[in-house]
């Protein structure tokens, strides 16, 4: 690709001539894995990577479409659209189409990550070195996954998630189960919550807590839905145009969860193990380029090291970079290849070039990055790594000379125009512009329309009004629709969307009817 | 470090995706029943020994959320610039929709994004054939004997043809009867022959009170009685003699011949030649679980029959009255001159909606009871009507009663109804 991923470690002292490697052949055993773990452990070691324990799984290529189909997680429960996702993974395997990724790895403690039969022996310390030390280490240090997910209680609460659903399917039905499966997943998007930290989840008080909802809501009548209203709060009209919630609310199926006045309790149940998966995945949606690109760097750096140390044979070698290089490839522009930018290619790319800063950095480089130009590049890698999303890292750690080499220039095309604009490129004056407007695109309030639950309707037919607040005039997609009727399946009553753009209301959805004229 | 566990895993299941895949198989049975249906006309009736490719629509199966549409002011950022500079302008392409994400909906196989497409196997395949009925009975049930047989060997016996007289196993015998009988008394000898020599060798007393001569004597006679005795035991006996038992297999029979008769007069509708060509499916299917090579006859008829290749079977429209008989003739004509039941096991189906001159009903129980059933493993009907039976239908319970065990016939009215028909038609009497 570009000069950027030139050999950044020439600071190897060995002497190259007294190689002994771990091994010369492509075939794996068990032992070899073991004895290439090791060594790459010695070397994250030495670079100050810090990781949950590592339980690396050894599965064959069909298991490995079933872990693809089941979004990475190691057990899940039962729903026909990861049926739908296996169907296409195993017919594009079949077709010779698309190869399985190497690995997939799970935020977990012990950090498991699933190595391919097939693979030969350099790509499983590829492997290795990505997944166990690359990803296991980001998972274990940056912020998101820290506040966010609780890597020890995950595989816990996944089971404790499974047996729940297969419970409810025996006592009310696959199907009710799926319909509202279904709906949650619509809104699972919309299920998380952005800004407030969740409780660490935990499957035995999951189960507890439940008992203690089911109990308590069999007492309770919930003062929301009192049918008969109190004379004196009707008479007060400040009060009666107060709404409910009275702050606007993101998470959507947190709200349904606690507010919707028919669901069963099951049901209930079912909506917040959804919006407890979208959370636990909230972090790497947001962390994609970074996390990526984090490993990547570092299964780069920690074979390299190994070649310096003379534990792996150019033959080795050559097969890593060919894989390596096949990772990191970004397709430009306008070849047929093009779908977006390679994340691996930006995040790996920059990490890359924050270490040439650190190490030898230019005049540009002291002006632009003052703080960094010059530092130890671990601590600063690893400070970038633990405090910072796409979004802020890119903000704050793309340089002009990444930006020059993937030659990045921005596009804005608008509705009102009749041609598209060329904004800024990978110029002096242009690189600002670039960089937030990069960062911008991997915002996920940006990249996701920001909807919201705006009111419900108590005093007159319980309806929910979801408020869209559109950035830069861009409307709501085709399936809104659908989804508005799958809010409703969980609402129970009339579902209103609409989306209001500086004051005016410019696009409505209802579902199933428009509200009746306001006099 | 050592902190790394390593597991090999590969001998767990690997069918964990087994209940989604067919969790999504239900939800969309109707478009897969549909593919199933469209396969149904498009194959023939041997082709069914694989599954089927299904394709859905993609917005059928798509999972909706909330999203971003056209329009508005957007902007991104994409790699390879090759020449442009802040400022340029590039027009909108025709009909020009925005940018999108970035993310390009082509298909990397040119296939057509607009469908789903996936394979459901050949099990699937007849489960949606038949209306999720299930198969699991359908192995090889104890079909009427056939002609032919093996012989295999099976130990011995201690009769038989002198043909089949083993002569090793025998002599064997021989030899460890000759034992037997003799062992002990050989023995006796060795120990007798031991004591005469001892005595012989003994030096002679002078005494002849004392003279070992008698002994000696009786020594001898002793032995010789004793040699006598063993010479008598005979080199072989009649008990010796083993014979190489063989016995009588059932030889799998290799081949069968299938018969489809189908009335083609004017009343049979395509919905009827659909429901009967899923029949003869399933029939085929049952032969071919029980014999290796298996011909297809196809005899149409409406007030003649002809013999016709499968696509002609079932697709070209004829009009007219019906006369059974002509195709039950033209049955018989064709076994006698290609088919010889001592090589072929013959099965038929006939399916018609049950329309038939009346006069010709009488002879066609004529022909099936004395010309074609002698000749058949078994005769299948079924009738394909909701309606009240016929002249035919009455006639053919006559020939029932007569050949219960290769005779069948049945009501069909709905396709769902082909797979109880087909198992009780093919249910067999304890055989």
């Amino acid at each position: 690709m570009s000069d950027a991923i030139d050999r950044p470690n020439v600071q190897g002292s060995e002497n190259p001539d007294t190689r002994s490697p771990v091994s010369t052949g492509s075939e794996w055993t068990f032992e070899l894995i073991r004895q290439y773990d090791e060594e790459i452990a010695k070397c994250a070691a030495e670079f100050g990577l810090d990781t949950y324990p590592n339980q690396v799984e050894v599965i064959s290529a069909e298991q490995m479409m079933d872990a693809y189909s089941s979004v990475g997680m190691p057990v899940g429960y039962n729903h026909w659209s990861f049926g739908k996702q296996f169907l296409s993974t195993s017919k594009g395997y079949q077709r010779g189409q698309m190869g399985l990724a190497y690995e997939i790895v799970i935020n977990s403690n012990p950090c498991i990550a699933y190595l391919m039969e097939e693979n030969t022996l350099p790509m499983q310390a590829l492997v290795i070195a990505h997944a166990c030390y690359g990803h296991n280490s980001f998972f274990k240090g940056n912020y998101l996954f820290r506040t966010w997910t609780d890597a020890s209680a995950i595989i816990d609460y996944l089971v404790f998630a499974r047996n729940y659903v297969s419970d409810c399917e025996e006592r009310y039905g696959v199907d009710a189960v799926e319909q509202i499966l279904d709906s949650c997943h619509a809104l699972m998007n919309h299920g998380v919550d952005r800004y407030k930290r969740p409780a660490p989840i935990s499957a035995a008080k999951e189960a507890l807590r439940q008992e203690e909802r089911e109990e308590y809501l069999q007492r309770r009548v919930n003062d929301l839905w009192r049918t008969i209203p109190k004379m004196d709060e009707d008479e007060d009209p400040i009060k009666r145009k107060k709404r409910y919630p009275e702050e606007p609310q993101e998470n959507l199926l947190y709200f349904i969860e606690k507010n919707a006045p028919l669901l069963e309790t099951w049901q209930r149940e079912i909506i917040r193990i959804v919006r407890k998966l979208a959370q636990y995945f909230y972090p790497q949606r947001q962390t994609q380029v970074m996390n990526e690109g984090w490993a990547t760097f570092w299964h780069y750096t920690l074979l390299h090291r190994m070649y310096e140390k003379g534990l792996v044979t150019d033959g080795f070698m050559l097969e890593f970079l060919q894989s390596h290089t096949a990772v990191v490839y970004q397709p430009p522009f306008n070849s047929p290849w093009y779908s977006g930018i390679n994340p691996y290619t930006l995040g790996f790319s920059i990490f890359t070039d924050l270490r040439r800063i650190c190490e030898d950095p230019t005049d540009e480089d002291r002006e632009w990055f003052p703080d960094i130009a010059g530092t130890d590049w671990i601590k600063t890698l690893h400070f970038a790594m633990a405090n910072f999303k796409d979004e802020s890292f890119i903000q704050q750690f793309l340089s002009p000379k990444v930006m020059r080499d993937m030659k990045l220039f921005a596009i804005q095309d608008d509705d009102m125009e009749d041609s598209y604009k060329v904004t800024a490129i990978h110029d002096e004056p242009g690189y600002r512009e670039l960089r937030e407007k990069l960062a911008r695109q991997y915002n996920l309030s940006y990249r996701e329309p920001n909807i919201q639950v705006w009111n419900v309707d108590l005093r007159g037919d319980r309806s929910l009004t979801l408020r869209h607040v559109p950035v830069d005039r861009v409307p709501l997609g085709e399936d809104t629709e659908e989804v508005l009727r799958h809010a409703h399946r969980l609402w129970g009553f009339d579902v209103h969307l609409e989306s209001v753009d500086e004051g005016t209301v410019v696009e409505e959805y209802h579902c199933p009817h428009p509200p009746p004229l306001k006099p | 470090m050592g902190m790394t566990h390593i597991v090999d895993r590969r001998l767990n299941g690997k069918n964990k995706s087994a209940v989604n895949r067919e969790r999504f198989l239900r939800r969309y049975r109707h478009h897969i029943k549909k593919a199933v249906s469209d396969a149904v006309h498009r194959r023939s009736i041997t082709d069914i020994e694989r599954g089927e490719n299904v394709s859905i629509p993609t917005r059928d199966i798509d999972e909706p959320v909330f999203h971003h549409g056209q329009g508005g002011h957007r902007e991104m950022v994409h790699p390879g610039n090759q020449d442009f500079v802040a400022g340029d302008r590039i027009p909108k392409p025709e009909g020009g929709s925005g940018q999108g994400q970035g993310q390009g909906k082509a298909s990397p196989d040119g296939e057509g994004m607009d469908e789903f497409a996936f394979q459901i196997t050949q099990d699937e395949f007849l489960n949606f054939l038949f209306d999720d009925l299930e198969l699991p009975n359908l192995v090889r049930k104890q079909l009427k004997d056939t002609e032919s047989f093996n012989y295999v060997r099976s130990g011995y016996s201690t009769q038989g043809v002198p043909a089949k007289l083993d002569v090793i196993r025998s002599l064997r015998g021989a030899h460890a009867r000759r034992l037997g009988l003799g062992g002990a008394r050989r023995k006796k000898i060795r120990e007798l022959e031991a004591q005469l020599a001892d005595l012989k060798s003994a030096p002679a007393d002078l005494d002849a009170a004392f003279s070992h001569d008698d002994q000696i004597r009786v020594l001898e006679d002793e032995i010789a009685r004793l040699k006598a005795n063993v010479k008598r035991i005979p080199f072989i006996d009649e008990i010796d003699l083993r014979y190489r038992q063989h016995l009588k297999q059932h030889k799998p029979a290799t081949s069968a011949v299938m018969f489809c008769l189908m009335d083609v007069s004017g009343s049979m509708t395509q919905m009827h030649k659909d429901t009967a060509k899923r029949f003869f499916i399933l029939l085929y299917l049952f032969l071919k679980k029980n014999y290796k090579k298996i011909d297809v006859v196809f005899i149409r008829h409406h007030t003649s029959a002809k013999e016709v290749d499968e696509e002609e079977f079932f697709y070209s429209r004829e009009t007219g009255g019906t006369i059974v008989s002509s195709a039950l003739k033209l049955m018989h004509k064709i076994i006698d001159s290609r088919y010889s039941p001592a090589e072929w096991n013959i099965y038929a189906a006939q399916a018609s909606d049950g329309d038939n001159w009346n006069d010709d009903s009488p002879i066609c129980g004529k022909l099936l009871t004395e010309r074609i059933l002698p000749l058949v493993q078994y005769f299948a009907y079924v009738e394909i009507t909701p309606q009240d039976h016929q002249m035919l239908w009455y006639e053919y319970e006559r020939v029932q009663e007569q050949f219960p065990g290769s005779f069948a016939q049945q009501q069909i009215a709905d396709p769902s109804e082909i797979y109880p028909v087909f198992r009780r038609l093919f249910e067999r009497k304890a055989a």
